[in-house]
């Protein structure tokens, strides 16, 4: 069994790239799949305080790509699952440590010990970008339903096109169902036209996720999160299952909708 | 929201400017073609072609349309109208 690499990327900063790969890498894991993840943003990294592993870092991407230890000594094993496992960025280097070949390299390594290989990129279009996609098998583009999130969005998708890699799929995150019914957020067709891709998922804004991040624990784990169950239904995807999109209709009562209308 | 709903609350609705707005860049982007190009290419087109026929300048449109992820350049070049009655 060798690991399908997926890419997580969008752009622009800020938009939830690490939470949507700590997220898909422990959805996959409750569904007992064999996952590593990898910080590709060197410098700053974060995916280790989203997953609560940051404290039992001892090696790190660039010691591997150096050659200051094995493979196998910077893989730091999850708490809560056996066969999840981060390696953290480096946090006192520049993305120039590492180059798109040593990123291939190491893929091909990661595909003998794991399922799935999810990689976190940095924000930008430039080396640390072209890092994360080097070994891309799939690449999800995480945006935000506003105009500059939109745009980087398109920027990277036309860059993954120039790549020749396979055509990126779409994560939508942040999106307040009751602001696009009263017309203020663009809605997920509106986006979908836009950036003329193929959608995997739709995040809805949720204070859960603020929280699971405080504590270090992705909001997957959290069984009554709206945010979570959209997380988990990517990662079933990932699968190969067919999962209907969540129902995130903004569930107004009678009379405000009322007053809506006749206002 | 719908577009009957929208005519009768006649609220401003920032989306579809959002919309509207981001198409107008995303075109810009992909094709790194800005307004001042277009304006430069639509003149050189109407010289050469006005060398060979005649055209009416003043009702030509350049325009740049997307389907999906395939950029278009289209241009609307209306041709001179003739009287036939007083040709020949």
């Amino acid at each position: 069994m060798t690991a399908k690499i997926i890419t997580v990327t969008s752009g622009k900063g800020g938009v939830g790239k690490t939470t949507a790969t700590a997220n898909i890498a422990v959805a996959l894991a409750q569904m007992g799949q064999r996952v590593v993840c990898l910080d590709a943003d060197i410098g700053l990294r974060n995916l280790d305080v989203v997953l609560g592993l940051e404290n039992r870092i001892v090696y790190d991407l660039v010691d591997v790509v150096e050659g200051r230890c094995r493979l196998k000594q910077a893989m730091i094993r999850d708490k809560r699952f056996d066969e999840l496992h981060l390696i953290p960025a480096a946090q006192t280097r520049d993305k120039n440590a590492v180059s798109p070949s040593d990123m291939m390299k190491l893929g091909d390594e990661l595909r003998e010990e794991a399922d799935w290989v999810i990689i976190d990129s940095p924000a930008g279009i430039e080396r640390g970008f072209r890092n994360a996609i080097a070994p891309a098998d799939e690449i999800l583009v995480v945006t935000n339903p506003d105009v500059s999130a939109v745009r980087d969005a398109d920027r990277i998708i036309g860059l993954i096109e120039a790549e020749q890699k396979e055509p990126a799929k779409l994560i939508i995150n942040r999106m307040h169902p009751e602001m696009v019914q009263r017309g203020d957020m663009l809605d997920a067709e509106d986006v979908l036209e836009l950036l003329a891709i193929k959608l995997i998922g739709i995040v809805p804004e949720d204070e859960h996720v603020t929280v699971s991040t405080n504590v270090g624990k992705p909001v997957v784990l959290e069984e009554k999160s709206m945010a979570g169950q959209a997380f988990r239904n990517i990662s079933r995807r990932l699968m190969g299952d067919e999962v209907p999109l969540l129902n995130l209709e903004f569930k107004d009562d009678f009379l405000t909708k009322l007053s809506r209308i006749f206002k | 929201m719908s577009d009957w709903l929208k005519k009768f609350t006649n609220q401003p609705n920032s989306a579809n400017e959002a919309k509207e707005r981001l198409k107008l860049v995303l075109i810009h982007d992909r094709t790194d073609i800005n307004p001042e190009v277009m304006e430069k290419l639509k003149d050189d087109l109407l010289k050469t072609i006005s060398h060979h026929i005649a055209i009416e300048p003043e009702s030509v449109t350049i325009s740049m349309l997307h389907e999906g992820r395939e950029q278009r350049l289209v241009a609307d070049i209306p041709l001179k109208h003739y009287d036939r009655s007083k040709v020949g």
